[in-house]
């Protein structure tokens, strides 16, 4: 199992180089800080919520309503603050909203015992709704300076904060994932749900809690895509969800459940960022790139069910 | 009394109730809402959405989903909007023929991926929704289909009246919507190949002791959403004539709304194509209602029809838990 898990990690290892290598070519002048630097923060909202997505779906769960979690929390920011709240106050509310996001999802899931499929699908179209019926078809801006310094320019050194908050929390999930109490429960949850409780432990309670970290997250990540950009519209985020969860299982975490790491997820994440840097630096449009992110998707659980099926039939013979 | 009705005819019962109180209530908040104008208004609308739901009935109830059929719907419509306008004396048949054998095809992608490839549905169909899409633009160079470019038989056909009732208007559309649906109603409760799709949904293992190919029936069923989302992309070239890239975008959540309000089990194997008719009609009546409904701002569509889908599923979970205590304790006793 180990062993397949290295293996897959190797073959990311080497895609990442290989990517990486291509951008270079295309471009000599990839290979500048501030360049790497732009690299992440393009994609940074997503990658964010990456690292909590790769969480629930070691635990064998799945939230799609992440990417309409980050357009409420962006859309609530920007009627709010057009409304006249003080900016410190609005911020503070839309990580509220996330977090009673991410609530609704836990109790539906965790309590009410609903697929959390269905849950998060349904709240992909609900959440996005009322993001819609917040900014309507306006776009709304002209937020304060120290609120898009925030989203745009270098806060330490040549980092922004939202690759700062990347940064702290990858060390910090992988942490919470790979050496803690915790982050066992997480994945003994995900191989065997049934198995976890009749061993004991509250899978109610560590459900509720990532659900409640994805809607935070999510809500955060929201905002710094409004800093960020520096505006906002009703479609903030469409179909981020996508990327995101390609992101985690291209990193070889298991749809399944109970499998996967955060060094793979961050192989996976690199591999994208330069995948969608070198398709728009050979004139490949937008459109065409989210064609290959939803094969990538498939191919990175295709590609190893079909490795098993091989090595089981080869194991017979 | 109450306990001798079947539970899913209760279910029925309720969500016709349902339907009827919502018309009621939109008939005191906007002017001349009973109206035959409206009736057709609502049920041409439906008629795009209805032979897609169809389709994702028989998927929901083999416990998987299918997102890609909005993209289906798209480059169907555009295809087909296509082929019509170099071969403008194409008989009618072979077109429809043409426009659900593409759906059949993309709907057979999925169901290899999910059948053979073993990679869950939610998975291939969300790939597959960004892949059809992105092919569509790739292929169609951001050029639209337009109305002209089409023969004048698909352009009068959402005009066209089957037949009138009580001054009522029913077009082709709606009866070619309707009749997938009747025939895939009849196909489920008489034909003993499609009780297999409501045996794989229900209990994957007892489906296998049984002797029932699983792979099979769930390829069979993707093969079938894709047909009826191609039957769908010929009603929306129809109705709309003008096709651009962003065609039926956003239909699979629709129709996913529309199955589970219809009271198709999201955990497999029960529901029936009268519900998902009715939650087809009551999902896009509320739809139509809003957008002339003065209090409220059209942009709460989304909010409404998100919280709809919750509220059936809920009650679905609810009720089919506590059916199952009941059932228990009967055994018990």
């Amino acid at each position: 199992m180990m062993a397949r898990l290295k293996s897959w990690e190797g073959m990311l290892a080497l895609l990442f180089v290989l990517t990486f290598a291509g951008n270079v070519i295309l471009a000599p002048e990839f290979l500048t800080v501030q360049n790497q630097i732009n690299l992440f923060q393009l994609s940074v909202e997503k990658i964010i919520v990456a690292l909590v997505m790769t969480l629930i779906i070691i635990n064998a769960e799945i939230d799609l309503s992440v990417a309409s979690v980050m357009g409420l929390s962006a859309c609530a920011f920007g009627y709010m603050f057009t409304n006249g709240w003080p900016a410190g106050l609005a911020i503070a509310v839309c990580l509220g909203i996330g977090l009673v996001a991410g609530l609704i999802n836990a109790l539906l899931i965790a309590r009410a015992g609903i697929p959390s499929l269905v849950v998060t699908l349904a709240m992909l179209i609900g959440f996005r709704g009322f993001a819609r019926v917040l900014v309507k078809d306006q776009s709304m801006g002209n937020f304060p300076d120290w609120f898009t310094f925030l989203g745009q320019d270098a806060l330490i050194g040549p980092f922004p904060l939202s690759l700062i908050l990347f940064v702290v929390l990858l060390i910090g999930l992988g942490i919470l994932l790979h050496r803690t109490g915790f982050g066992r429960q997480i994945v003994v949850i995900g191989t065997n749900a049934e198995v976890a409780r009749f061993s004991g432990l509250n899978v109610a309670r560590v459900k509720t809690i990532l659900f409640l970290m994805s809607g935070f997250i999510a809500a955060l990540a929201g905002l710094l895509y409004a800093a960020r950009l520096g505006s906002v519209r009703g479609d903030a985020g469409t179909g981020f969800e996508l990327d995101i969860i390609t992101m985690v299982l291209l990193g070889g975490v298991s749809i399944f459940g109970g499998k996967g790491s955060m060094t793979g997820v961050v192989l996976s994440i690199l591999i994208i960022l330069n995948l969608r840097n070198g398709m728009a630096l050979t004139n490949i449009t937008g459109h065409l790139q989210t064609g290959v992110i939803g094969i990538l998707l498939i191919a990175s659980v295709l590609i190893p069910n079909l490795s098993n099926d091989l090595r089981a039939r080869r194991a017979k013979t | 009394m109450i306990a001798k009705i079947h539970p899913q005819t209760l279910r029925i019962i309720a969500l016709f109730v349902a339907l009827l109180a919502t018309i009621l209530f939109f008939s005191t908040q906007i002017d001349s809402y009973l109206s035959p104008r409206m009736f057709t208004r609502i049920s041409t609308s439906a008629a795009v959405i209805l032979p897609i739901a169809v389709g994702q009935a028989i998927v929901v109830m083999t416990r998987n989903i299918d997102l890609s059929v909005g993209s289906t719907v798209g480059m169907v419509a555009y295809l087909t909007g296509q082929f019509l306008g170099l071969h403008p004396d194409l008989n009618p048949l072979l077109v429809a023929l043409l426009a659900m054998g593409i759906g059949a095809f993309m709907g057979a992608i999925n169901g290899v991926l999910v059948s053979w490839g073993r990679v869950p549905s939610i998975i291939v169909t969300l790939g597959t929704l960004a892949l059809y899409r992105s092919f569509l633009v790739q292929y169609s160079d951001a050029k639209t289909i337009t109305t002209a470019s089409l023969p004048q038989w698909i352009v009068d056909l959402p005009q066209a009246n089957a037949f009138s009732l009580f001054g009522l208007d029913v077009r082709v559309t709606v009866v070619l919507a309707l009749s997938a649906a009747v025939a895939m109603g009849l196909a489920l409760t008489r034909l003993r190949a499609a009780r297999r799709f409501y045996a794989v949904g229900s209990n994957p293992d007892a489906a296998m002791m049984a002797g029932i190919n699983s792979a099979m029936v769930i390829f069979t069923a993707f093969v079938l959403s894709g047909a009826f989302a191609g039957l769908s992309g010929l009603i929306f070239l129809a109705k709309f004539g003008n096709i651009t890239v962003v065609a039926g975008m956003g239909f699979e959540l629709k129709a996913v709304a529309a199955v589970v309000v219809g009271g198709v089990s999201i955990l497999g194997g029960s529901g029936s194509m009268i519900g998902v008719v009715i939650g087809c009609v009551l999902v896009d009546t509320i739809d139509n209602s809003l957008t002339r409904w003065e209090l409220v701002s059209e942009f709460w569509r989304d909010a409404l029809l998100g919280m709809l889908i919750m509220a059936a599923v809920t009650v679905d979970t609810v009720m089919s838990r506590s059916l199952g205590r009941l059932g228990a304790k009967k055994g018990a006793a």
